[in-house]
């Protein structure tokens, strides 16, 4: 597992919300992380937690209105990205940054060939003439695994399967070798056998190409068998973070331990019901002032009331955003 | 394609043929006699060998297929050797108008030219106003530039041609006098002068129907574009780092015209149809006034004849919307 180092990403205090016309919401708040370099950062949570837009608050991909980034920094090789222009965002999408969204069925241009998508980002951010871009496609295609590169290079994303769609979103996220790659529920959309592959394909290339991965799921399988680090989220915030094995061995908030519950095991007895979480996620029409989870939690009290927990540490590189601790079946003294 | 379009055209013979017939029995059910407008001295037998040589004695099964070789050997034949100086049509009979005794091809030949100039030209004007507007209409939806955009076009697809028209001939031509009020089909431009005339002239009508056109269409491009800025490709667009105006107009651009130029295409045959009213409004005899005044004068050829070559247009841009859908669309493969 990568350790150390400057991280290539550090995320402090993050906050968006989105102007609606009955009033605004706090899809964001205080969200504070950094990405390591090489590392493959898992990040969990239902929907609505956050994640996704979390991560395209990062680099300016939000349609803005409704969207507005409130506060926060974002630092990229020395640089706040939420406070350069946009042409310098632009300059670093899909050059440094790259990403990866969920559905391959939509986020491919219907009426341009692969290769003329593959290509244009090779086109702007590196300067190849059209022959050396088309090189490039080809070296991407068979990298992601497509077979016959060269030749469906000219074709439409129609012709492409799922499975396969996502594999040009991949090597179109990776055209430039980008130090970051930004996966927003890559697997979601496709089947169990080729979410395998797509998985597979995945943590080689992070291998042969070194580079930083946020993943966005909602499967704790996916996260279990490719992350390094995990961040759970909820109600817009981050509620734990640790390293993969940590995790799941000893979670500590409510949250993440009736998370891991919630996944069905094949080994062992035929269990009981699977475990459900019990309510609906919060509607985050305020900046929270109390711990968004108190009212699904079992363990709540009454300080969950009143403030809302911040991070502590629970463990070597670990920790959690709450007053309980499960560890003495009390609050915890902080 | 080539296929597919070799195919469209064949099919489209019998489609034709059936219509041509339905219009040529609706004519000939419909109530009129061509001599109705001759002056009452006239005797019955007279009117009666009239009528005789006008070919109504003849069955209609007859009659029919003699217009439709008029129509479909002689017209072609004469415009072929007037073309290039050859005698292949000579002797042939030719669909003649009822009203002037001159050949319906040699009319419309004539009449042509004002209606693709005042409409045709307004078509293009309108289409060129309205892809910039909805594509920028759309990009800013709800600003103000979208409001006026919307106030406009409802107000230009809304408000009659007869009303627009008569309004601007208030205005323009008879309070300030800048634009003459009746078109002058005569006029022959042979200078700058006579150009600055011509381009005079055509203002108000070309206004008019662009205004009318340009409401369309711009609403038709705002709401496909609209469609489609939403969708995750433009997303990945922008992920890759391209610029808004590549994401805006090539990636979303391209995939907006899809349905907008099918919308055009199959506009076209109207501006052949010309603007009936407005040409009526500011004087302009081209094809839409000949057809009103044809069909006044229960001249049955002319009608005929207007009327069926307004059905192969249609009929023909219908064809060319499909080709161009399959070229913009990789998705749509025709064979």
């Amino acid at each position: 597992m990568p350790d150390g180092g400057v991280p290539v990403l550090d995320v402090k205090d993050l906050k968006t919300v989105f102007r609606t016309r009955s009033g605004e919401i706090h899809a964001v708040n205080s969200v504070s992380f950094d990405l390591r370099p090489g590392e493959l950062l898992g990040v969990v949570g239902e929907s609505g937690s956050g994640k996704s837009v979390t991560m395209m608050s990062l680099i300016g991909l939000l349609p803005s209105p409704p969207a507005e980034v409130r506060g926060g920094t974002v630092m990229f090789d020395g640089e706040d990205l939420l406070k350069v222009r946009e042409e310098r965002l632009r300059a670093l999408r899909g050059a440094r940054i790259g990403f990866v969204f969920q559905d391959p069925m939509t986020s491919l241009n219907p009426v341009f060939t692969v290769g003329y998508q593959i290509m244009e980002p090779l086109r702007k951010h590196m300067g190849l003439d059209k022959q050396a871009a088309r090189n490039r496609a080809r070296e991407l295609l068979e990298l992601v695994g497509i077979p016959d590169a060269a030749r469906r290079l000219g074709d439409y994303p129609h012709q492409f399967s799922g499975g396969m769609r996502q594999r040009v979103m991949i090597a179109i996220a990776l055209a430039c070798d980008p130090e970051v790659l930004i996966a927003d529920e890559p697997t979601t959309a496709l089947d169990v056998t080729i979410q395998a592959q797509i998985l597979e394909l995945m943590k080689e290339l992070r291998e042969k190409l070194g580079m930083a991965v946020i993943w966005i799921t909602h499967d704790l399988g996916v996260i279990a068998g490719i992350a390094d680090r995990v961040m759970v989220m909820y109600g817009g915030q981050v509620v734990e973070q640790a390293p993969v094995r940590e995790l799941f061995g000893n979670p500590q908030h409510p949250y993440t331990r009736a998370l891991l519950k919630t996944v069905p095991s094949v080994s062992g007895a035929r269990a009981e019901k699977l475990a459900v979480i019990e309510g609906q996620p919060p509607i985050l029409s305020s900046a929270p002032a109390a711990c968004p989870f108190r009212a699904r939690c079992p363990q709540a009290f009454d300080r969950c009331e009143r403030e809302n927990p911040a991070r502590v540490p629970v463990g070597p590189g670990h920790d959690a955003a709450c007053f309980w601790d499960p560890a003495t079946g009390g609050p915890r003294d902080v | 394609m080539f296929t597919f379009t070799l195919r469209r055209l064949l099919l489209a013979i019998p489609t034709l043929l059936f219509i041509s017939l339905i219009i040529f029995l609706l004519l000939d059910f419909a109530p009129g006699d061509p001599t109705a407008q001759l002056p009452l001295t006239i005797p019955p037998e007279v009117k009666a060998k009239i009528r005789e040589s006008l070919g109504l004695g003849e069955p209609i099964h007859i009659r029919y297929l003699l217009w439709l070789k008029q129509f479909a050997v002689a017209e072609p034949l004469h415009a072929f050797d007037a073309t290039f100086g050859t005698h292949f049509g000579e002797g042939m009979q030719r669909v003649i108008s009822w009203q002037t005794r001159s050949p319906v091809g040699d009319i419309i030949a004539q009449r042509m030219p004002q209606t693709l100039w005042v409409v045709g030209l307004s078509y293009v004007l309108g289409t060129l106003i309205a892809l910039p507007i909805g594509v920028l209409s759309a990009y800013r939806q709800y600003s103000w530039f979208d409001q006026l955009g919307t106030f406009v076009s409802m107000v230009g697809y809304s408000v009659p041609t007869f009303f627009t028209g008569v309004l601007l001939i208030v205005i323009f031509a008879v309070n300030l006098g800048w634009f003459p009020s009746i078109y002058d089909t005569t006029h022959v431009v042979s200078d700058w002068d006579s150009f600055v005339f011509q381009v005079r002239q055509m203002v108000m009508p070309v206004a008019v129907l662009a205004l009318y056109n340009a409401a369309q269409i711009s609403r038709f491009m705002r709401a496909s574009m609209l469609d489609n800025l939403g969708q995750d490709y433009v997303r990945t667009a922008r992920a890759k780092g391209m610029s808004e105006k590549v994401v805006v107009l090539v990636h979303v651009l391209r995939n907006s015209m899809i349905p907008v130029v099918t919308v055009i295409a199959l506009g076209v045959p109207t501006i052949f149809g010309g603007a009936i009213i407005t040409e009526q409004v500011f004087k302009v005899n081209g094809l839409g006034q000949l057809l009103i005044t044809a069909i006044y004068a229960n001249d049955i050829p002319m009608v005929q004849t207007l009327t069926f070559i307004f059905a192969i247009l249609i009929v023909l841009f219908n064809l060319i919307a499909d080709v161009l859908y399959g070229i913009l669309d990789p998705r749509i493969r025709y064979d």
